[in-house]
Protein backbone atom coordinates (compact mmCIF):
# COMPACT_ATOMS: atom_id res chain seq x y z
CA UNK A 1 0.00 0.00 0.00
CA UNK A 2 1.30 3.43 -0.91
CA UNK A 3 -0.01 6.90 -0.33
CA UNK A 4 -0.25 8.27 -3.82
CA UNK A 5 -1.96 11.60 -3.46
CA UNK A 6 -0.87 15.21 -3.54
CA UNK A 7 -2.95 16.56 -0.66
CA UNK A 8 -4.55 15.55 2.62
CA UNK A 9 -7.85 17.39 2.68
CA UNK A 10 -10.10 15.14 4.72
CA UNK A 11 -10.64 11.70 6.17
CA UNK A 12 -13.73 11.21 4.03
CA UNK A 13 -11.72 10.51 0.88
CA UNK A 14 -9.07 8.28 2.53
CA UNK A 15 -9.31 4.51 2.22
CA UNK A 16 -8.86 2.14 5.15
CA UNK A 17 -5.53 1.07 3.62
CA UNK A 18 -4.34 4.66 3.40
CA UNK A 19 -5.35 5.33 7.01
CA UNK A 20 -3.52 2.19 8.14
CA UNK A 21 -0.41 3.22 6.22
CA UNK A 22 -0.44 6.68 7.81
CA UNK A 23 -0.98 5.25 11.31
CA UNK A 24 1.77 2.65 10.91
CA UNK A 25 4.20 5.24 9.57
CA UNK A 26 3.31 7.50 12.49
CA UNK A 27 4.01 4.64 14.93
CA UNK A 28 7.52 4.43 13.53
CA UNK A 29 8.02 8.18 13.91
CA UNK A 30 7.27 8.13 17.67
CA UNK A 31 10.82 6.98 18.32
CA UNK A 32 12.44 10.03 16.68
CA UNK A 33 10.87 12.34 19.27
CA UNK A 34 12.31 10.25 22.11
CA UNK A 35 15.93 10.59 20.96
CA UNK A 36 18.42 12.93 22.46
CA UNK A 37 18.99 14.39 19.00
CA UNK A 38 15.39 14.80 17.86
CA UNK A 39 16.09 15.33 14.20
CA UNK A 40 16.43 13.24 11.07
CA UNK A 41 17.65 14.57 7.70
CA UNK A 42 14.70 13.26 5.69
CA UNK A 43 13.16 16.55 4.50
CA UNK A 44 16.35 18.57 4.19
CA UNK A 45 15.81 21.44 1.77
CA UNK A 46 12.02 21.23 1.88
CA UNK A 47 9.93 24.19 2.95
CA UNK A 48 6.67 23.92 4.86
CA UNK A 49 4.41 26.96 5.23
CA UNK A 50 1.86 27.02 8.05
CA UNK A 51 -0.89 29.34 6.88
CA UNK A 52 -3.24 29.87 9.79
CA UNK A 53 -6.33 32.03 9.40
CA UNK A 54 -7.63 30.92 12.80
CA UNK A 55 -6.04 30.88 16.22
CA UNK A 56 -4.13 27.74 17.16
CA UNK A 57 -1.41 26.73 19.57
CA UNK A 58 -1.45 22.96 19.49
CA UNK A 59 -1.93 22.26 15.82
CA UNK A 60 0.41 24.95 14.55
CA UNK A 61 3.16 24.08 17.03
CA UNK A 62 2.69 20.40 16.31
CA UNK A 63 3.08 20.91 12.55
CA UNK A 64 6.09 23.12 13.11
CA UNK A 65 7.81 20.65 15.43
CA UNK A 66 7.01 17.79 13.05
CA UNK A 67 8.55 19.64 10.11
CA UNK A 68 11.61 20.69 12.08
CA UNK A 69 12.29 17.19 13.38
CA UNK A 70 12.36 16.11 9.74
CA UNK A 71 14.83 18.93 8.93
CA UNK A 72 12.37 20.90 6.79
CA UNK A 73 12.32 24.69 7.02
CA UNK A 74 9.10 26.13 8.37
CA UNK A 75 7.43 29.49 8.03
CA UNK A 76 4.39 30.44 10.08
CA UNK A 77 1.88 32.91 8.79
CA UNK A 78 -1.05 33.95 10.89
CA UNK A 79 -3.80 36.04 9.37
CA UNK A 80 -3.64 38.76 11.99
CA UNK A 81 -0.05 39.70 11.12
CA UNK A 82 -0.20 39.15 7.36
CA UNK A 83 -1.43 40.94 4.26
CA UNK A 84 -4.86 39.52 4.99
CA UNK A 85 -5.48 42.53 7.21
CA UNK A 86 -4.73 44.70 4.17
CA UNK A 87 -7.50 42.95 2.28
CA UNK A 88 -5.58 40.42 0.21
CA UNK A 89 -7.71 37.50 -0.96
CA UNK A 90 -6.87 33.92 -0.01
CA UNK A 91 -6.10 33.07 -3.63
CA UNK A 92 -3.72 36.00 -4.02
CA UNK A 93 -1.95 35.13 -0.78
CA UNK A 94 -1.66 31.53 -1.92
CA UNK A 95 -0.38 32.46 -5.39
CA UNK A 96 2.27 34.67 -3.83
CA UNK A 97 3.37 31.90 -1.49
CA UNK A 98 3.49 29.49 -4.42
CA UNK A 99 5.81 31.89 -6.24
CA UNK A 100 8.34 31.37 -3.44
CA UNK A 101 8.40 27.61 -4.07
CA UNK A 102 7.46 25.96 -0.81
CA UNK A 103 6.81 22.20 -0.89
CA UNK A 104 3.88 21.85 1.49
CA UNK A 105 1.29 24.35 2.63
CA UNK A 106 -0.61 23.59 5.83
CA UNK A 107 -3.75 25.66 6.03
CA UNK A 108 -6.37 26.35 8.67
CA UNK A 109 -9.30 28.49 7.63
CA UNK A 110 -12.74 29.29 9.00
CA UNK A 111 -14.31 28.60 5.60
CA UNK A 112 -15.08 24.97 4.82
CA UNK A 113 -13.43 24.03 1.52
CA UNK A 114 -10.65 26.63 1.64
CA UNK A 115 -7.90 23.93 1.56
CA UNK A 116 -9.68 22.22 -1.35
CA UNK A 117 -9.66 25.43 -3.33
CA UNK A 118 -5.93 25.86 -2.73
CA UNK A 119 -5.28 22.23 -3.64
CA UNK A 120 -6.98 22.80 -6.98
CA UNK A 121 -4.96 25.89 -7.94
CA UNK A 122 -1.55 25.26 -6.37
CA UNK A 123 1.02 22.65 -7.36
CA UNK A 124 2.17 22.31 -3.74
CA UNK A 125 0.83 19.64 -1.41
CA UNK A 126 -1.91 21.02 0.83
CA UNK A 127 -2.65 19.67 4.29
CA UNK A 128 -5.94 20.68 5.84
CA UNK A 129 -5.35 21.74 9.45
CA UNK A 130 -9.03 22.47 9.96
CA UNK A 131 -11.55 24.08 7.61
CA UNK A 132 -14.65 25.57 9.21
CA UNK A 133 -16.96 22.91 10.58
CA UNK A 134 -15.93 20.53 7.82
CA UNK A 135 -12.83 18.43 8.56
CA UNK A 136 -9.72 18.32 10.72
CA UNK A 137 -8.03 15.21 9.30
CA UNK A 138 -4.78 15.31 11.28
CA UNK A 139 -6.75 15.48 14.55
CA UNK A 140 -8.77 12.40 13.61
CA UNK A 141 -5.60 10.57 12.55
CA UNK A 142 -3.85 11.31 15.84
CA UNK A 143 -6.99 10.28 17.71
CA UNK A 144 -7.13 6.99 15.83
CA UNK A 145 -3.41 6.46 16.41
CA UNK A 146 -3.88 7.04 20.14
CA UNK A 147 -6.86 4.70 20.36
CA UNK A 148 -5.06 2.01 18.39
CA UNK A 149 -1.92 2.22 20.48
CA UNK A 150 -3.94 1.86 23.69
CA UNK A 151 -6.57 -0.67 22.61
CA UNK A 152 -4.60 -2.53 19.95
CA UNK A 153 -7.38 -2.05 17.43
CA UNK A 154 -10.18 0.34 16.51
CA UNK A 155 -12.53 -2.22 15.05
CA UNK A 156 -15.33 -3.25 17.39
CA UNK A 157 -14.84 -0.45 19.90
CA UNK A 158 -17.70 1.71 21.06
CA UNK A 159 -16.81 5.38 20.77
CA UNK A 160 -18.99 8.16 22.18
CA UNK A 161 -18.41 11.71 20.95
CA UNK A 162 -19.97 14.26 23.30
CA UNK A 163 -20.51 17.96 22.71
CA UNK A 164 -21.26 20.41 19.93
CA UNK A 165 -21.36 17.99 17.01
CA UNK A 166 -22.87 20.49 14.58
CA UNK A 167 -19.95 22.91 14.71
CA UNK A 168 -17.19 20.34 15.15
CA UNK A 169 -14.77 19.45 12.37
CA UNK A 170 -13.06 17.14 14.87
CA UNK A 171 -16.31 15.17 15.26
CA UNK A 172 -16.88 15.00 11.51
CA UNK A 173 -13.37 13.76 10.69
CA UNK A 174 -13.46 11.26 13.54
CA UNK A 175 -16.86 9.93 12.51
CA UNK A 176 -15.55 9.33 8.98
CA UNK A 177 -12.38 7.70 10.23
CA UNK A 178 -13.69 5.63 13.13
CA UNK A 179 -16.62 4.19 11.18
CA UNK A 180 -14.28 3.27 8.31
CA UNK A 181 -12.00 1.52 10.77
CA UNK A 182 -14.91 -0.52 12.13
CA UNK A 183 -15.76 1.24 15.39
CA UNK A 184 -19.36 1.83 16.38
CA UNK A 185 -19.78 5.53 16.97
CA UNK A 186 -22.48 7.46 18.76
CA UNK A 187 -22.76 11.15 19.51
CA UNK A 188 -24.51 13.10 22.22
CA UNK A 189 -25.22 16.73 22.89
CA UNK A 190 -28.03 19.25 23.16
CA UNK A 191 -30.52 18.83 20.30
CA UNK A 192 -29.47 22.23 18.97
CA UNK A 193 -25.96 20.90 18.52
CA UNK A 194 -26.81 17.67 16.72
CA UNK A 195 -27.33 17.98 12.96
CA UNK A 196 -30.66 16.46 11.91
CA UNK A 197 -29.22 14.04 9.37
CA UNK A 198 -26.09 13.08 11.32
CA UNK A 199 -27.22 9.43 11.57
CA UNK A 200 -26.75 9.15 7.80
CA UNK A 201 -23.02 9.05 8.58
CA UNK A 202 -23.58 5.58 10.01
CA UNK A 203 -23.78 6.53 13.67
CA UNK A 204 -26.36 6.83 16.45
CA UNK A 205 -27.34 10.22 17.90
CA UNK A 206 -28.47 10.76 21.48
CA UNK A 207 -29.62 13.87 23.28
CA UNK A 208 -28.65 12.51 26.68
CA UNK A 209 -25.00 12.04 27.43
CA UNK A 210 -25.70 9.02 29.69
CA UNK A 211 -27.16 7.05 26.77
CA UNK A 212 -24.07 7.68 24.67
CA UNK A 213 -21.41 6.81 27.18
CA UNK A 214 -23.04 3.63 28.49
CA UNK A 215 -20.52 0.78 27.89
CA UNK A 216 -18.28 3.06 25.83
CA UNK A 217 -14.64 2.08 25.33
CA UNK A 218 -13.75 5.63 24.37
CA UNK A 219 -15.37 8.92 25.31
CA UNK A 220 -14.28 11.81 23.18
CA UNK A 221 -15.27 15.13 24.70
CA UNK A 222 -15.46 18.14 22.40
CA UNK A 223 -14.69 21.70 23.33
CA UNK A 224 -17.73 23.89 23.85
CA UNK A 225 -17.05 27.02 21.91
CA UNK A 226 -17.98 29.42 24.67
CA UNK A 227 -18.60 32.18 22.15
CA UNK A 228 -21.64 30.22 21.00
CA UNK A 229 -23.40 30.92 24.25
CA UNK A 230 -24.49 34.19 22.67
CA UNK A 231 -26.05 32.39 19.71
CA UNK A 232 -28.81 30.89 21.86
CA UNK A 233 -27.75 27.34 21.04
CA UNK A 234 -27.68 26.57 24.74
CA UNK A 235 -28.95 28.65 27.64
CA UNK A 236 -25.77 28.94 29.69
CA UNK A 237 -22.42 27.31 30.25
CA UNK A 238 -23.62 26.35 33.71
CA UNK A 239 -26.62 24.53 32.36
CA UNK A 240 -24.48 22.85 29.71
CA UNK A 241 -22.07 21.69 32.38
CA UNK A 242 -24.94 20.35 34.45
CA UNK A 243 -26.47 18.22 31.70
CA UNK A 244 -23.69 17.43 29.25
CA UNK A 245 -20.35 17.49 31.01
CA UNK A 246 -18.36 14.33 31.50
CA UNK A 247 -17.83 13.93 35.22
CA UNK A 248 -17.33 11.45 38.01
CA UNK A 249 -21.05 10.73 38.20
CA UNK A 250 -21.69 9.66 34.62
CA UNK A 251 -18.28 8.16 33.71
CA UNK A 252 -19.25 5.08 35.74
CA UNK A 253 -21.67 4.14 32.96
CA UNK A 254 -18.79 3.59 30.58
CA UNK A 255 -16.61 0.49 30.59
CA UNK A 256 -14.14 0.16 33.45
CA UNK A 257 -11.18 0.62 31.12
CA UNK A 258 -12.70 3.60 29.31
CA UNK A 259 -10.30 6.10 27.78
CA UNK A 260 -11.13 9.79 27.86
CA UNK A 261 -10.03 12.03 25.01
CA UNK A 262 -10.29 15.73 24.25
CA UNK A 263 -8.90 17.58 21.21
CA UNK A 264 -8.15 20.68 23.28
CA UNK A 265 -8.28 23.42 24.33
CA UNK A 266 -10.31 22.28 27.33
CA UNK A 267 -12.87 24.28 29.26
CA UNK A 268 -12.35 22.64 32.62
CA UNK A 269 -15.58 22.39 34.55
CA UNK A 270 -17.70 22.95 31.44
CA UNK A 271 -17.50 19.94 29.10
CA UNK A 272 -15.20 17.89 31.32
CA UNK A 273 -14.47 17.92 35.02
CA UNK A 274 -10.91 18.56 36.04
CA UNK A 275 -10.53 15.30 37.95
CA UNK A 276 -11.36 13.29 34.84
CA UNK A 277 -9.16 15.42 32.58
CA UNK A 278 -6.19 14.73 34.85
CA UNK A 279 -7.25 11.25 35.97
CA UNK A 280 -5.95 7.79 35.07
CA UNK A 281 -8.43 7.30 32.22
CA UNK A 282 -7.35 10.47 30.45
CA UNK A 283 -5.12 10.10 27.39
CA UNK A 284 -5.41 13.74 26.42
CA UNK A 285 -1.68 14.45 26.53
CA UNK A 286 -0.88 11.22 24.68
CA UNK A 287 -3.03 12.64 21.89
CA UNK A 288 -0.76 15.69 21.74
CA UNK A 289 2.41 13.57 21.68
CA UNK A 290 1.01 11.39 18.91
CA UNK A 291 -0.03 14.48 16.96
CA UNK A 292 3.61 15.26 16.20
CA UNK A 293 4.20 11.72 14.92
CA UNK A 294 1.10 11.75 12.72
CA UNK A 295 2.11 15.06 11.17
CA UNK A 296 5.66 13.81 10.61
CA UNK A 297 4.18 10.79 8.84
CA UNK A 298 2.06 12.98 6.55
CA UNK A 299 4.91 15.35 5.72
CA UNK A 300 7.11 12.34 4.98
CA UNK A 301 4.53 10.56 2.85
CA UNK A 302 3.50 13.63 0.85
CA UNK A 303 6.88 15.07 -0.11
CA UNK A 304 8.97 13.66 -2.86
CA UNK A 305 10.16 14.12 -6.39
CA UNK A 306 8.13 13.92 -9.53
CA UNK A 307 5.55 11.17 -9.25
CA UNK B 1 12.65 -17.62 -11.75
CA UNK B 2 14.23 -19.63 -14.57
CA UNK B 3 17.85 -19.03 -13.70
CA UNK B 4 17.81 -19.47 -9.96
CA UNK B 5 20.83 -20.87 -8.19
CA UNK B 6 21.31 -21.64 -4.51
CA UNK B 7 24.76 -20.36 -3.57
CA UNK B 8 24.56 -21.00 0.17
CA UNK B 9 22.44 -23.48 2.11
CA UNK B 10 21.37 -23.63 5.76
CA UNK B 11 24.59 -25.26 6.96
CA UNK B 12 26.69 -22.80 4.98
CA UNK B 13 24.87 -19.82 6.48
CA UNK B 14 25.19 -21.24 9.98
CA UNK B 15 28.92 -21.96 9.64
CA UNK B 16 29.53 -18.48 8.26
CA UNK B 17 27.69 -16.89 11.16
CA UNK B 18 29.62 -19.03 13.65
CA UNK B 19 32.90 -17.90 12.11
CA UNK B 20 31.79 -14.24 12.08
CA UNK B 21 30.80 -14.50 15.76
CA UNK B 22 34.31 -15.76 16.62
CA UNK B 23 35.90 -13.06 14.43
CA UNK B 24 33.89 -10.32 16.12
CA UNK B 25 35.02 -11.57 19.53
CA UNK B 26 38.62 -11.92 18.40
CA UNK B 27 38.82 -8.47 16.85
CA UNK B 28 37.11 -6.78 19.81
CA UNK B 29 38.83 -8.91 22.48
CA UNK B 30 35.58 -10.10 24.04
CA UNK B 31 32.19 -8.47 24.56
CA UNK B 32 33.11 -5.47 26.66
CA UNK B 33 31.42 -2.32 25.27
CA UNK B 34 30.22 -4.39 22.32
CA UNK B 35 26.74 -3.78 20.88
CA UNK B 36 25.07 -5.23 17.80
CA UNK B 37 22.77 -3.24 15.51
CA UNK B 38 20.82 -5.03 12.80
CA UNK B 39 19.64 -3.10 9.76
CA UNK B 40 15.99 -3.56 8.91
CA UNK B 41 14.84 -5.84 7.50
CA UNK B 42 17.50 -8.25 6.30
CA UNK B 43 20.02 -7.60 9.07
CA UNK B 44 17.73 -7.99 12.05
CA UNK B 45 17.40 -11.78 12.06
CA UNK B 46 21.11 -12.21 11.34
CA UNK B 47 21.91 -9.88 14.24
CA UNK B 48 19.71 -11.97 16.54
CA UNK B 49 21.47 -15.15 15.45
CA UNK B 50 24.90 -13.58 15.95
CA UNK B 51 23.88 -12.43 19.41
CA UNK B 52 22.87 -15.98 20.35
CA UNK B 53 26.13 -17.35 19.02
CA UNK B 54 28.22 -14.73 20.82
CA UNK B 55 26.45 -15.31 24.13
CA UNK B 56 26.87 -19.05 23.60
CA UNK B 57 30.61 -18.61 23.19
CA UNK B 58 31.29 -15.98 25.87
CA UNK B 59 28.41 -16.67 28.26
CA UNK B 60 27.52 -13.00 28.29
CA UNK B 61 24.64 -11.09 26.69
CA UNK B 62 25.35 -8.39 24.12
CA UNK B 63 22.85 -5.53 23.64
CA UNK B 64 21.01 -5.64 20.33
CA UNK B 65 19.40 -2.72 18.52
CA UNK B 66 17.31 -2.47 15.38
CA UNK B 67 17.88 0.30 12.87
CA UNK B 68 15.58 1.42 10.06
CA UNK B 69 17.57 3.57 7.64
CA UNK B 70 14.66 4.85 5.54
CA UNK B 71 14.78 8.40 6.94
CA UNK B 72 18.48 8.64 6.00
CA UNK B 73 18.25 7.35 2.43
CA UNK B 74 19.80 9.48 -0.32
CA UNK B 75 17.07 8.72 -2.86
CA UNK B 76 14.09 10.09 -0.92
CA UNK B 77 14.09 13.32 -2.91
CA UNK B 78 13.25 11.42 -6.04
CA UNK B 79 11.00 8.72 -4.67
CA UNK B 80 7.26 9.25 -4.52
CA UNK B 81 5.42 7.33 -3.17
CA UNK B 82 7.78 6.95 -0.27
CA UNK B 83 9.29 3.67 0.94
CA UNK B 84 7.59 2.16 3.95
CA UNK B 85 9.08 3.27 7.25
CA UNK B 86 9.88 0.66 9.89
CA UNK B 87 10.55 1.07 13.58
CA UNK B 88 13.99 1.87 14.93
CA UNK B 89 14.65 0.45 18.38
CA UNK B 90 18.03 1.19 19.95
CA UNK B 91 17.17 1.25 23.66
CA UNK B 92 20.71 2.07 24.84
CA UNK B 93 23.30 4.79 24.33
CA UNK B 94 25.95 4.27 21.68
CA UNK B 95 28.42 6.61 23.38
CA UNK B 96 31.85 4.98 23.58
CA UNK B 97 30.49 1.64 22.36
CA UNK B 98 31.95 -0.71 19.79
CA UNK B 99 29.07 -1.00 17.35
CA UNK B 100 28.85 -3.92 14.96
CA UNK B 101 26.42 -3.05 12.18
CA UNK B 102 24.84 -6.11 10.60
CA UNK B 103 23.19 -6.49 7.20
CA UNK B 104 22.45 -9.38 4.90
CA UNK B 105 23.88 -8.18 1.56
CA UNK B 106 26.53 -5.51 0.97
CA UNK B 107 26.04 -4.03 -2.49
CA UNK B 108 26.40 -0.35 -3.42
CA UNK B 109 27.24 0.69 0.14
CA UNK B 110 24.51 3.34 0.20
CA UNK B 111 22.52 1.56 2.90
CA UNK B 112 25.61 1.43 5.11
CA UNK B 113 26.32 5.13 4.54
CA UNK B 114 22.74 5.88 5.66
CA UNK B 115 23.09 3.54 8.64
CA UNK B 116 26.29 5.20 9.82
CA UNK B 117 24.68 8.64 9.62
CA UNK B 118 21.76 7.31 11.66
CA UNK B 119 24.05 5.73 14.29
CA UNK B 120 25.90 9.01 14.80
CA UNK B 121 22.55 10.59 15.73
CA UNK B 122 22.34 8.14 18.63
CA UNK B 123 25.65 9.14 20.16
CA UNK B 124 29.37 8.93 19.48
CA UNK B 125 30.42 5.31 19.17
CA UNK B 126 34.04 4.40 19.89
CA UNK B 127 34.03 2.59 16.55
CA UNK B 128 31.67 1.11 13.99
CA UNK B 129 32.35 -2.22 12.31
CA UNK B 130 30.35 -3.88 9.57
CA UNK B 131 29.33 -7.54 9.34
CA UNK B 132 27.50 -8.89 6.28
CA UNK B 133 26.52 -12.36 5.19
CA UNK B 134 27.13 -11.65 1.48
CA UNK B 135 29.39 -9.12 -0.20
CA UNK B 136 28.32 -8.97 -3.83
CA UNK B 137 30.60 -6.12 -4.93
CA UNK B 138 29.62 -3.12 -7.10
CA UNK B 139 30.36 -0.52 -4.46
CA UNK B 140 29.41 3.08 -5.21
CA UNK B 141 30.90 4.47 -2.01
CA UNK B 142 34.23 3.89 -0.23
CA UNK B 143 32.87 1.31 2.21
CA UNK B 144 34.05 -2.20 3.06
CA UNK B 145 32.95 -4.84 5.51
CA UNK B 146 35.01 -6.00 8.51
CA UNK B 147 33.33 -9.41 8.64
CA UNK B 148 32.07 -11.19 5.51
CA UNK B 149 30.24 -14.51 5.32
CA UNK B 150 30.84 -15.02 1.63
CA UNK B 151 32.19 -12.93 -1.22
CA UNK B 152 29.86 -13.45 -4.14
CA UNK B 153 30.97 -11.85 -7.40
CA UNK B 154 27.76 -11.00 -9.23
CA UNK B 155 26.55 -9.15 -12.30
CA UNK B 156 24.41 -6.05 -11.97
CA UNK B 157 21.51 -7.81 -13.65
CA UNK B 158 21.50 -10.57 -11.08
CA UNK B 159 19.52 -10.42 -7.86
CA UNK B 160 21.02 -11.81 -4.68
CA UNK B 161 18.60 -12.62 -1.89
CA UNK B 162 19.15 -13.98 1.57
CA UNK B 163 16.17 -16.04 2.67
CA UNK B 164 15.87 -16.88 6.36
CA UNK B 165 13.54 -19.20 8.24
CA UNK B 166 12.42 -16.38 10.52
CA UNK B 167 10.65 -14.87 7.51
CA UNK B 168 10.18 -17.72 5.03
CA UNK B 169 10.39 -21.48 5.21
CA UNK B 170 14.08 -22.06 4.57
CA UNK B 171 17.63 -20.79 5.09
CA UNK B 172 19.35 -20.12 1.79
CA UNK B 173 21.11 -17.54 -0.34
CA UNK B 174 19.94 -17.50 -3.95
CA UNK B 175 21.17 -15.70 -7.02
CA UNK B 176 18.89 -15.22 -10.00
CA UNK B 177 18.83 -13.39 -13.29
CA UNK B 178 16.31 -10.58 -13.31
Amino acid sequence: MKLNRKDILGIQELSVEEINLILETADSFIEVSTREIKKVPTLRGKTVINLFYEASTRTRTSFEIAAKRLSADTINISASTSSVVKGETLIDTAKNLEAMNPDIIVIRHSAAGAPHMLAAILRQSIINAGDGAHEHPTQALLDMMTIRSRKGTISGLKVAIVGDIAHSRVARSNIHGLTKMGASVCVAGPATMIPLDIEKMGIVAHTRVEEAIRDADIVMVLRIQTEREKQNIFPSLREYAQYFSLNRRNIGLARKDVLIMHPGPMNRGVEISSDLADGPHSIILNQVTNGVAVRMALLYLLTGGAS
Amino acid sequence: MKNKKIVMDAEGIDRSLTRIAYEILEKNKGVEDLVLVGIRTGGVFLAERLRRKISGIEGKEVPLGILDITLYRDDLQTSHPKPRLGKTDIPFSLDKKKVVLIDDVLFTGRTIRAAMDALIDFGRPMLIQLAVLIDRGHRELPIRADFVGKNLPSSLWEAVSVILTEKKGSDEVVIEIR
